[in-house]
């Protein structure tokens, strides 16, 4: 339910006129949901941003990520390639 | 990639049978960054159940799930961070052991550092995401945190689930 909350909190933020991007780990919620901008990793379920204590790992994703926000053909549904 | 197939039986059926069409985001939502990001003032909003030591724990007693948030301020230590989400669905090892694989506030630091991002906002949000029913999210919680959102005159969120 993790990723259907990011999605409304998302939404509700976005509404307000504030850029948002968000990270997800379930391809079936999200693609249902349809939040403004969102990058889909592949990590398991509590792991959005990859590996404990791999700086660089956490930081492709974050940047992979902040990339999107430049976007404004949403719905964005982006994948990370690594 | 997690899928529907990585969860427990119990789980995949309950999501399976899940409504999500319910609360699609339509028409789709788009506000354009203001600033480039490099002049920005950027908050984190999680919803990993985190919050500070001195804040009360989420209510795991309400049945469709605690939809209060608590504010993370951007001084926070964050390994001082505790994390109570409700769910059984998932590992915890990794956000016991590095918090931002979560939530991950230091690596934003080291982007303000760099001038990556112009700023992080005075203060973050944290979500319980455990929310079977997300009336009161969609109609209270949720719009309250995007208005503080904006009073803090923030021009970009970055959100991560768990």
């Amino acid at each position: 339910m993790c990723n259907q909350t990011v999605c409304l909190v998302q939404a509700a933020i976005e509404r307000e006129g504030i850029t948002t991007v968000s990270i997800s780990l379930l391809r079936e919620v999200v693609s249902v949901l349809k939040p403004p901008r969102a990058l889909f990793v592949p990590f398991p379920m509590g792991f959005p941003l990859g590996v404990p204590n791999d700086t660089q790992l956490q930081h492709r994703v974050i940047a992979a990520a902040l990339e999107l926000l430049g976007r404004n053909d949403t719905p964005i549904l982006e994948e990370f390639k690594g | 990639m997690a899928t529907y197939d990585d969860l427990s039986l119990h789980v995949r059926l309950f999501m399976k049978g899940y409504p999500f069409a319910r609360y699609a985001i339509e028409p789709a939502l788009c506000a354009r960054l203001a600033r480039p990001l490099s002049e920005s003032r950027v908050a984190l909003v999680t919803t990993a159940g985190l919050r500070a030591p001195e804040q009360a724990g989420f209510d795991h007693s309400i049945k469709m799930g605690d939809t209060s948030f608590r504010e993370i301020a951007n001084t926070i230590e964050t390994r001082a961070l505790i994390e109570s989400h409700r769910s059984y669905a998932f590992d915890r090892s990794g956000v016991q052991a590095d918090v931002n694989v979560a939530f991950p506030l230091d690596r934003f630091r080291e982007l303000e550092s760099q001038g990556v991002i112009g700023e992080l906002n005075h203060r973050h949000f944290s979500f319980m995401g455990s929310i079977v029913g997300p009336r009161k999210l969609i109609e209270e919680t949720a719009p309250q945190v995007a208005r503080k959102l904006r009073g803090d005159l923030v021009d970009a969120i970055f959100l991560t689930p768990m």
